[in-house]
């Protein structure tokens, strides 16, 4: 994932973004009387993103442009058009995942994590992330990722194949997080919308040191 | 009449007897221009004759140079020795929505702060940027300059500082009484470095009115902010961030009980529920600012926590102005409010109030003057949450309406002409049906005769922006009937150049053009030569022009500067022309061009 900003690009990336949390919501509009069922938030992301899915294929079928099923790549969004500035069109989208991690995070926190945005990109969240052994941190840019998958990938490519002559990817390391409140938190348990809202910095730690974290998840 | 401030030679009026027999004492006039204030009066009498403009200029108090690279800080300054408040106005506006490349004027502000340094300005007291990239190094400079009587400093739309500009102004501005940072694109910082501004103004008490920083991204430390407004007893009006919760503003109300506009932040408390603010204490506290009936702006709502929204039920009945496009507010929850608005002059709302929320509106806010519908989701694919019926019975409600900005996924051509026969006032009609080259969604046909009526009934109409599907004749009828029009926006719209020869060769009083993607090519573009130097600007963007017709316009227009904008990606060998942007200058052409502006 390189975090060159092509306006037009990053811009297409808020409409996307857009698309993929607004469609998951039951109606457009925030509203908290709707009753969404209580269950766990994983339980509520998935539903997000099935209907997300089918919303997207319903999409195919109304307009002829060419588009693929998943979500994140909807029909191409003209640059500048709506005429809404951008960073009235990032607000909703922040209140948006706002809503969903509602439960465990922090707003103010949230929102000091996301600054006023450049004028031609989409709010940047960047996280430091240290690997035990590197001479030197990184930082990643959340927003640029839409799932923990493309965030381990991301992992590897920065850290594993320049750097570690033996390991070959992250299988060996465990990926950890501190959180607003400062704990040490291992990467995987909560949607990814939630972990980037609460993750502060990024920790890898060699396996044998994560100890007491229990069998942790494939991310 | 332009408005645009610029040394137009005095036509000569009569060769020279001796003496002239209309020969006024310089000084008597201007003591009579003095009294001159509106910004087209005082062109008007510029243009009469040379003592004329020599009195109007010495006199001019309110300077506004509505684009920035049309004249020269040296020149503005040499022209208007007693500027007190400067205007200075700088980007396209469809910079906003990210067709300019960024970077496209950087420096533009910069010989302006160097000037304003050297004291180029000595009387000024007020500065107002809008759309202009201002550095931190520019504020520094300004700050460290301007005596203790500069009072009021505005930055609307404006980019590129940071909270370190922001203290410099807050140290060294010692007699400041205005500081707007509105929609502001300020700089992204390092947490670590951001600087708390509001710390930075000096301990004193302050004569601050205004302080506004609703745009602003990082937190203020509140203590700072509280002893701030605590030594503000001039404070009327306070518009904090969204970094400021429902607790802390309720605090900061009882600071400054006599606040006209407020900003109210966040509108949610603190999580943690250690603030514990309840409904019934932002009642109170509502109640204690409305009780001398000073409040009348409520803007905010940046993070709505949605079951306070009625506590401002009860300063309803004096607000003038109610911004709440940051709020998805539902048509419920409008509804428990918005009855005792009747005074309401100006609206904001998104769209999720619906159809019905408008109805609402247009049932109790009968003297509503400007309203702004604004999409929870900017997009073409959105659900569609208000329509043609909720513009209908806005213009059913309010009949002294004399601005609307109305985005909406369709609408109908029956809606909008009923809304030009109710509304005749209107001065600015911006409708923006998001669904690129939507027709009448009941008929199927063009909006053509939706706009047409626009600009035939509503006489007094200066400002109009088009969407939807839009064929020729639309033009045809703007041309023939949009004779008060100044400002046009159009977009996805038209067949052939003839729309464009329509509004170039109809609207007389056109200053400001901006097009874009529509099949206008260079026959269009020349049919305006006779105009273009009463224009402030042309913007065209994804149109047919090519570099032989931009050439040739500058050929022709020599004072015209003619700037060719190439979006991403480069591709100097085309002939066709990604973005036209021309302006006329007394200055010539700028030098800080970065490599994808091409000057003709």
């Amino acid at each position: 994932m390189e975090a060159t900003v092509d306006y037009m690009k990053a811009a297409e990336a808020d409409n996307l973004l857009a698309t993929e949390l607004r469609l998951g919501l039951p109606g457009t509009s925030n509203d908290d009387h709707k009753a969404t069922p209580p269950c766990t938030p994983r339980g509520k992301k998935r539903t997000a993103f099935d209907a997300a899915e089918d919303a997207a294929v319903e999409e195919v079928t109304n307009k002829h442009d060419d588009v693929e099923a998943a979500p994140p790549v909807a029909k191409a969004q003209v640059v500048g058009w709506p005429p809404v500035r951008s960073y009235r069109k990032s607000c909703f989208q922040q209140q948006q995942a706002k809503q969903i991690s509602k439960p465990t995070s922090n707003n103010k926190e949230e929102a000091a994590a996301a600054p006023a945005p450049a004028s031609n990109a989409a709010t940047p969240s960047f996280v430091k992330v240290s690997m035990d052994g590197a001479p030197y941190l990184r930082k990643v840019d959340l927003r640029m990722y839409k799932g923990y998958r493309e965030l381990r990938e991301a992992l590897e490519a920065m850290f594993v194949s320049s750097n570690n002559g033996g390991a070959a990817n992250l299988s060996e390391f465990a990926v950890t997080y501190e959180d607003k409140d400062g704990d040490l938190m291992l990467v995987g348990d909560v949607p990814f919308e939630m972990f980037a809202g609460t993750c502060k910095k990024l920790r890898i730690m060699k396996r044998s040191e994560a100890t007491g974290l229990g069998s942790p998840r494939q991310i | 009449m332009s408005e645009e401030d610029e040394d137009q030679p005095p036509p000569p009026k009569r060769p020279r007897a001796s003496p002239p027999a209309d020969q006024v004492l310089d000084n008597v006039l201007e003591t009579v221009l003095q009294f001159l204030d509106a910004p087209g009066d005082r062109s008007a009498a510029s243009l009469v004759c040379r003592s004329w403009h020599r009195a109007e200029s010495a006199t001019r108090e309110a300077v506004a140079v509505r684009n920035i690279l049309a004249a020269s800080a040296a020149r503005t300054a040499r022209r208007f020795p007693r500027a007190r408040s400067l205007l200075l106005k700088g980007r396209p506006r469809f910079a906003d929505f990210n067709l300019l490349p960024p970077g496209w004027a950087a420096s533009a502000f910069r010989p302006w702060a160097a000037a304003i340094a050297a004291a180029a300005f000595p009387a000024l007291t007020s500065l107002n940027l809008k759309r202009i990239p201002v550095t931190d190094a520019d504020l520094e400079l300004i700050a460290r300059a301007l005596p203790a009587t500069f009072l009021e400093l505005s930055l609307l739309l404006c980019d590129g500082f940071s909270s370190h500009g922001l203290a410099s102004i807050a140290s060294h501005c010692r007699g400041l009484r205005v500081l707007n940072v509105v929609e502001c694109d300020m700089a992204v910082e390092d947490e670590q470095e951001v600087v708390d501004w509001v710390a930075a103004f000096p301990p004193d008490p302050t004569d601050l009115e205004s302080l506004s920083f609703e745009c602003y991204g990082y937190a203020v430390s509140f203590d700072a902010l509280e002893a701030l407004v605590v030594r503000s007893p001039r404070l009327k009006r306070l518009g904090v961030n969204q970094h400021v919760t429902l607790g802390q503003l309720r605090r900061l109300m009882t600071h400054a009980p006599r606040l006209t506009h407020l900003g109210t932040g966040a509108f949610r408390p603190a999580d943690g529920g250690d603030e514990g603010i309840d409904f019934g204490e932002m009642v109170t506290a509502f109640a204690n600012s409305g009780r001398g009936r000073t409040l009348v702006s409520l803007s905010g709502f940046r993070d709505l926590a949605q079951e306070y929204l009625p506590t401002i039920a009860v300063v309803c009945i004096n607000l003038r102005t109610l911004d709440l496009s940051y709020a998805p507010v539902t048509p419920n929850q409008i509804v428990m409010f918005i009855r005792q608005c009747f005074n309401l002059e100006t609206l904001w709302v998104l769209d999720s109030v619906r159809d019905e929320g408008l109805e609402t509106v247009a049932m109790y806010c009968k003297k509503l003057r400007s309203l702004r519908v604004m999409p929870v989701v900017a997009n073409e694919d959105a659900d569609e949450l208000v329509s043609e019926v909720g513009l209908a019975a806005i213009s059913r409600g309010c009949r002294d309406l004399r601005s609307i900005l109305y985005f909406c996924q369709s609408m109908t051509n029956a809606a909008v002409i009923d809304m030009s026969r109710n509304c005749p006032e209107l001065k600015v009609f911006r409708l923006c049906i998001m669904g690129r080259h939507q027709p009448d969604h009941e008929t199927g046909e063009p909006m053509d005769e939706g706009f047409g009526a626009i600009v035939q009934n509503c006489s007094k109409l200066t400002r109009l922006s088009t969407s939807g599907h839009l064929t020729d004749r639309a033009f045809e009828y703007i041309g023939k009937y949009g004779k008060s029009l100044r400002t046009l926006s159009v977009a996805f719209a038209g067949n052939s150049d003839r729309a464009l020869q329509h509004i170039l060769q109809g609207c007389s009083k056109l200053e400001k053009l901006e097009i874009r993607d529509c099949p206008f090519g260079d026959a269009g573009l020349l049919s305006g030569m006779h105009h273009f130097y009463n224009m402030r600007f042309v913007w065209m963007s994804g149109c047919n022009l090519t570099l032989q017709g931009c050439k040739e316009v500058a050929r022709q227009l020599p004072r015209m500067v003619v700037e060719l904008i190439n979006g991403p990606p480069e591709d100097e060998r085309t002939e066709d022309v990604d973005i036209l942007y021309m302006y006329r200058s007394l200055d010539g052409p700028r030098e800080d061009v970065p490599p994808f502006v091409k000057i003709l």
